[in-house]
């Protein structure tokens, strides 16, 4: 049997994800309370920075995957040197 | 003031002494000369010193302002932590190399005419050619190659640019030079190829991923920041900058979604941090140029640290590739918490160095009501913590596990990441530290409440979309391959070339050959065997084709028959009287036009 390492037991990736979503929660609250000090009013926008993240990062991947992907690769020993 | 000398002679010269020392004497050397080196160059006063001339033209060796101090500080800093992290490396040449390519960069920031910048910036090349080198694998020989022709042309734009700028201001000092005429514009690529401008950026991902794992930290610092630092004494302010730096922002990132090969994943990041100081010297004013410096200062950190502990994997394991890697952060805790915060840093996570630099540039575009340049740097800095922030740390050291199983980094390794770790977090909470260095007044607060709250939702969430990403399947897998850049033009470019030299173009050149050097002189030599049953021969051969079908066969026989007596008797068949008189006849023509041409 080999050594156990902190990951290797799912419990504590539950630990892990579960103060990670608490992260998340807590500042999206946290928007609430604050004034925000803005440049353009789209940014007034409640949780705009929220969506924009998560919209850009699936935005980025799928572009990479279906769009560069498909035009760029090539076998690893492509250029052979 | 002690008798202080031009910073980049210490190293130069410091270079130079390494052969004489082996062992731990070497190692002491190593680390005290970057120390000798911080302690002459505080030495220096703000100002121009060493200016001497040479032929006719003022040279300036040393001048001191507050763009260039804040540029040796860190290149100091950096040197200290790159040479205590390459101590194990035994080939003196290596680090030969390394102290050229350091000094050389310090020569380039504190040189105050352009002809001892251009002497420096070609020093930079070679030296960092011979980084790439020492890996000593076919990939690297190739890659080096191209990277020397790649900085070889860029280093010529920037001299025909200077000498053309001489020949129009009379001056050789380096200033402001502006986006005017065709020198300025030379001089314009000839740094933007240092800086990866978007087209001109290919040899970065193909040559960086390619050095030793101690070259990396050296190469991925020098090259392109005193790109950043040279533009933003020449341009600042250009707007063509401003979309520039945004564009590398922007189409690296994508790049580095699909990679596989980790440190072509932090080329990759380099060019889009490299974005971020060049819109900021585009946007040009003190916000924005405040915020290029102080993110040059940070990012040379904590990229340095990223490249560090992607070093540390490639020696303990020789692996790179996220196809191979995994797990590692039960083999190498430490490393890879030292990744962790490089990553944390790069992202801007608050509290990390990333946080307190690139918001200065991002503010200085919102300021400036630059909308669309907006957009895309906090499109981009999403992008970042996809590839640097999450990607780099988890395909290494967490992922599937590998079942690689090997030792933590050796502890000058540990040593050098950890100092580079502390300075992350040192400037991350203490940005006032960073901040009194910058050259103009800093009127900048990092944690305002709103700040905090934005850039960490837009953080949160990205990392958000990650998780759900992955969930989903959607995220797309790691695969070997290898994905196109714009070096494939002249990669597979000069095959085509050479494919083109070898084929057509020596076929047909074997063809002029055969024809003009083989086939004429045979023919000359075989009619003037004896011209007259020559001449008769070819008479009969085209005869032959023309004639009807009746005569053919007595055409055929006679010409057999004359191929057979050919060349038969070569003497021509003429008296010798005749002989005399036709050559005399030209003997006389000879004279004649002889004597005609002298009256001419």
């Amino acid at each position: 049997m080999s050594k156990k390492y902190w990951f290797d037991n799912p419990k504590n990736v539950r630990k892990f994800f579960t103060v990670f979503y608490i992260l998340v929660i807590i500042f999206l609250i946290a928007e609430l309370f604050i004034h925000k000090h803005t440049y353009f009013p789209w940014e007034n926008y409640p949780f705009f920075y929220a969506v924009f993240g998560f919209v850009a990062f699936v935005f980025l991947i799928i572009i990479a995957k279906h769009i560069l992907r498909p035009i760029v690769k090539r076998k690893e020993d492509y250029y052979n040197d | 003031m002690i008798n202080a000398v031009p910073p980049a002679f210490v190293f130069i010269i410091g270079a130079l002494l390494l052969p004489l020392l082996r062992g731990k004497l070497k190692s002491v050397y190593l680390l005290l000369l970057p120390v000798l080196g911080f302690i002459n160059f505080i030495n220096i006063s703000e100002g121009i010193h060493w200016s001497f001339k040479f032929l006719e033209y003022e040279l300036i060796l040393v001048k001191v302002d507050k763009i260039s101090i804040i540029f040796g500080y860190i290149y100091h800093i950096i040197t200290f932590i790159a040479l205590l992290y390459s101590l194990h490396v035994k080939e003196t040449a290596q680090h030969i190399a390394a102290l050229l390519y350091a000094g050389a960069a310090l020569g380039v920031v504190f040189a105050g005419d352009l002809f001892t910048l251009f002497i420096f910036w070609e020093t930079m090349a070679f030296s960092a050619f011979y980084l790439i080198w020492a890996s000593k694998t076919k990939e690297s020989y190739g890659a080096g190659l191209r990277y020397l022709l790649v900085h070889i042309f860029g280093g010529m734009c920037l001299l025909a640019g200077i000498v053309m700028h001489y020949y129009e201001t009379g001056s050789l000092s380096f200033g402001y030079i502006g986006l005017k005429g065709l020198s300025s514009w030379l001089i314009f690529i000839g740094f933007g190829l240092n800086c990866a401008f978007p087209g001109l950026h290919a040899w970065l991902p193909d040559a960086y991923p390619k050095t030793t794992p101690t070259g990396g930290v050296f190469m991925w610092t020098f090259t392109t920041k005193t790109a950043v630092y040279v533009l933003a004494r020449g341009f600042p302010g250009t707007e063509l900058l401003i979309w520039i730096g945004a564009t590398m922002t922007v189409f690296p990132i994508f790049f580095a979604v699909i990679e596989n090969d980790l440190r072509k994943v932090l080329s990759y990041s380099l060019i889009n941090q490299l974005g971020y100081m060049v819109t900021g010297i585009g946007i040009g004013t003190q916000l924005s140029l405040n915020g290029t410096f102080s993110h040059v200062f940070c990012h040379i950190l904590y990229k340095a640290l990223l490249v560090m502990s992607m070093g540390a994997v490639i020696y303990r394991t020789g692996k790179i590739k996220c196809t191979d890697l995994g797990g590692l952060y039960k083999s190498m805790p430490i490393t890879a918490l030292f990744c962790i915060i490089g990553a944390a840093s790069i992202s801007a996570f608050p509290l990390f160095s990333g946080f307190i630099s690139k918001s200065m540039v991002v503010e200085a575009s919102a300021i400036g009501g630059l909308i669309p340049i907006w957009f895309m740097l906090t499109f981009a800095s999403v992008g970042v913590l996809e590839h640097a922030g999450i990607k780099v740390p988890y395909y290494a050291f967490f992922a599937h596990d590998s079942g690689i199983r090997t030792k933590e980094s050796p502890p000058h390794m540990l040593l050098a990441m950890g100092l580079t770790a502390f300075l992350c977090v040192f400037i991350g909470v203490m940005p006032s530290s960073l901040y009194s260095l910058l050259p103009y007044p800093v009127n900048f607060e990092p944690y305002t409440a709103s700040h905090v709250v934005t850039t960490t939702q837009l953080l949160l969430f990205g990392a958000l979309a990650y998780i759900f990403l992955m969930k989903s399947g959607i995220f797309p897998a790691e695969m070997r391959a290898t994905n196109l850049d714009l070096d494939w033009f002249y990669r597979k470019g000069a095959q085509i070339f050479i494919w083109f030299i070898n084929k057509p173009g020596s076929a047909i050149m074997q063809k002029i050959n055969k024809i003009f050097f083989y086939k004429i002189p045979y023919f000359l030599d075989w009619l003037t065997k004896n011209p007259v049953l020559a001449i008769k021969i070819i008479r009969d051969s085209i005869l032959l084709i023309f004639s009807i079908p009746e005569k053919r066969s007595r055409i055929k026989a006679r010409l057999k028959a004359e191929k057979a007596i050919y060349p038969g008797d070569s003497l021509m068949p003429m008296p010798i009287g005749a002989l005399v008189l036709w050559s005399i006849f030209f003997l006389l023509l000879y004279l004649i036009i002889y004597y005609a041409k002298g009256y001419m």
